[in-house]
């Protein structure tokens, strides 16, 4: 499958806290609510400048910090359909796949604010068609988090095989 | 060849040979939630279809982060799970029973089980030799339902420490100096394995205290091996059936090994925004605070009272400078004020918050105005987490954060201990 999309870049370090505050903690049961607050203390336009598909692109240990689902989750519904990062938190990466929004690590050095993508998630490579050439190699996804990928999330899986399945 | 810790713990669990790299599903002893992760585990796990949980006994929701609670939409959430705890029959520990990890660690956890919470700091029973870990409320559902999840094998950082600390340093200060050393994504994917002749001679509540801060470098669990002191800190929480003796295999193999001369250490504070921004609390004489909050799963227990009230007794917070207690759990808090902790805490100024998160995460009980301080005994100094991003938060221990509310500066706690 190959995703198209707008790059909405950020650096490093970015955390659960920053993703979503703590402060709206008591929003955390009226999503639409909260989604409104996804990142605004590191980039307030992005709720408003992102459109369906677009890629969230950062820079290392993206997500580190708490284990709220409510982070990947606020991103998924603003529209973003990947998140491409030099390395993400463990709990952050393991919660966005079962959510069924694919994170994918590689030098994104080179990537800019607000250019055009596009990314073969089963080829594992994203070009840059203003930039012919310039092809990025991602680092593999492990199998039993591809198969959930596959079904849209841990949820459609388990319907699915009533099991983890290796 | 010998195995880890992990991979001790995880080839009980999964009934197969478990080796770093490998993907393994394994029994869960223990599932949880807080009352932040909890409501939406709860809507997930029934949006599945699910009813029953596999195991009520070894399922626990904790209502700890807003308690009591700030506001309504919180006090429904409350309703929430106490209504799920009802009708499902888990383990329910009410608003004021204090910070879920404390609770895993005093009433929950044991040696060679496999725990996994829906909160980052569960990592914490990593002291009691659990392979404990923070998942998402997704996770969480389907572990309470099904009793099982799958889990890939960590490579192991094995940490060596040996000497004696300083007087006034002690466990956060190792974790802090550590922390600092291999970077907050310094163990991403990885276990700490603690050992050496300090590990060893180590109490409990400092091994918690470690355990708890393995994710601020990335790392899936922070393990240590359990011997006659957990043997002792079961037997005094009343399940000393729990026990198992549980260590690494000499021919183990690590990833990396770090070795740590405590009697080296000085005390540490980590600077904003990271909590690998580590210089000692002497460098940063000076730098003023506002508040000091001496709490949370970190550093809530009787044991940490107890080192604040000896720094404190007899003089006065600085008037500048608000000081916040909040005992980790009732238990703690019972303890603090049999031995008499809390009334020279009190009388030294200070303010006392029900046992649970309380100013920890920001939602109340000590959020920072525009421009303020703080030096917290928490694990976290991420920008805004204490509820306003026009802050800054300064991670040390109990003993540094009790001799800075004195000075309403960040002092060196040996000044006064
Ligand atoms: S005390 Fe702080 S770090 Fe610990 S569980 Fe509560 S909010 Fe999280």
């Amino acid at each position: 499958m190959i995703l198209k999309g707008k790059v909405y870049k950020l650096g490093d370090d970015i955390s659960t806290d920053h993703i979503i505050p703590g402060r709206w903690f008591h929003l955390r049961s009226n999503l639409p609510e909260l989604a409104k607050h996804v990142l605004e203390d590191v980039a307030p336009d992005f709720a408003s400048t992102v459109k369906p598909g677009d890629f969230l692109v950062a820079g290392k240990n993206f997500g580190l910090g708490s284990s709220r689902e409510h982070a990947p989750l606020v991103i998924k519904m603003a529209g973003i359909s990947a998140i491409v990062v030099e390395s993400a938190a463990r709990i952050f990466f393991r919660n966005a796949i079962n959510l069924g929004v694919p994170v994918l690590m590689c030098d994104t050095s080179r990537i800019m604010h607000g250019e055009e993508l596009e990314i073969d998630l089963a080829g594992g490579v994203i070009d840059s068609p203003a930039r012919p050439g310039e092809r990025i190699t991602f680092g593999r996804i492990p199998e039993v988090m591809l198969r959930i990928l596959d079904e849209g999330g841990l949820v459609p899986y388990i319907s699915k095989y009533g099991d983890f399945k290796l | 060849m010998g195995k880890t810790l992990s991979e001790k713990i995880l080839t009980s669990k999964s009934g197969g040979e478990a080796r770093a790299g490998d993907i393994v599903i394994v029994q869960v002893d223990l599932a949880f939630v807080q009352d932040g992760t909890g409501p939406l585990a709860v809507r997930v796990f029934e949006s599945s279809g699910f009813q029953q949980v596999a195991n009520p006994n070894g399922t626990a929701l904790f209502l700890d982060h807003a308690a009591p609670s700030p506001a309504r939409e919180l006090s429904n959430d409350h309703i929430l799970l106490r209504n799920f705890a009802r009708r499902t029959g888990v383990r329910l520990y009410e608003v004021g029973d204090g910070v879920c990890h404390q609770l895993v660690a005093e009433s929950l956890a044991g040696p060679g089980e496999v725990i996994v919470g829906a909160d980052s700091h569960t990592v914490t029973a990593g002291g009691l030799a659990a392979f404990a870990t923070g998942m998402g409320s997704t996770d969480i559902a389907m572990a309470m339902a099904l009793g099982k999840t799958w889990l890939r094998v960590p490579e192991t950082f094995r940490i060596e420490v040996s000497g004696t600390f300083q007087r006034s340093v002690a466990a956060k200060d190792l974790i802090l100096y550590l922390i600092g050393l291999i970077g907050a994504d310094g163990a991403t994917y990885k276990a700490l394995e603690f050992g050496g002749e300090t590990v060893d001679r180590m109490a409990m509540p400092d091994r918690l205290t470690i355990a708890n801060m393995a994710i601020e470098a990335g790392a899936k669990v922070g393990l240590f091996p359990s011997d006659e002191t957990t043997r002792q800190y079961l037997g005094t929480m009343g399940r000393e059936d729990k026990y198992l003796q549980l260590a690494a295999d000499p021919g183990a193999v690590y990833e990396r090994t770090v070795g740590i001369d405590a009697s080296t250490l000085e005390p540490q504070v980590s600077c904003p925004h990271t909590v690998d921004n580590t210089a000692t609390a002497a460098q940063l004489k000076g730098t003023r605070v506002q508040q000091a909050f001496i709490g949370t799963c970190t550093n809530g227990r009787v044991e940490d009272m107890a080192i604040a009230a000896a720094i404190l007794k007899g003089r006065k917070r600085h008037p500048d400078t608000r000081l916040i207690i909040a005992p980790a759990s009732r238990d703690a808090l019972q303890k603090a004020i049999a031995a008499g902790h809390i009334q020279v805490l009190l009388e030294a100024g200070a303010i006392l918050d029900p046992a649970g998160c309380a100013a920890c995460v920001g939602i109340h009980q000590g959020v920072l105005g525009d421009g303020e301080a703080c030096i917290s005994t928490a694990n976290r100094n991420f920008h805004g987490r204490m509820g306003n991003p026009d802050s800054y938060i300064y991670l040390a221990s109990p003993a540094t954060a009790a001799a800075s509310a004195i000075t309403g500066e960040i002092t060196d706690p040996r000044e006064f201990l």
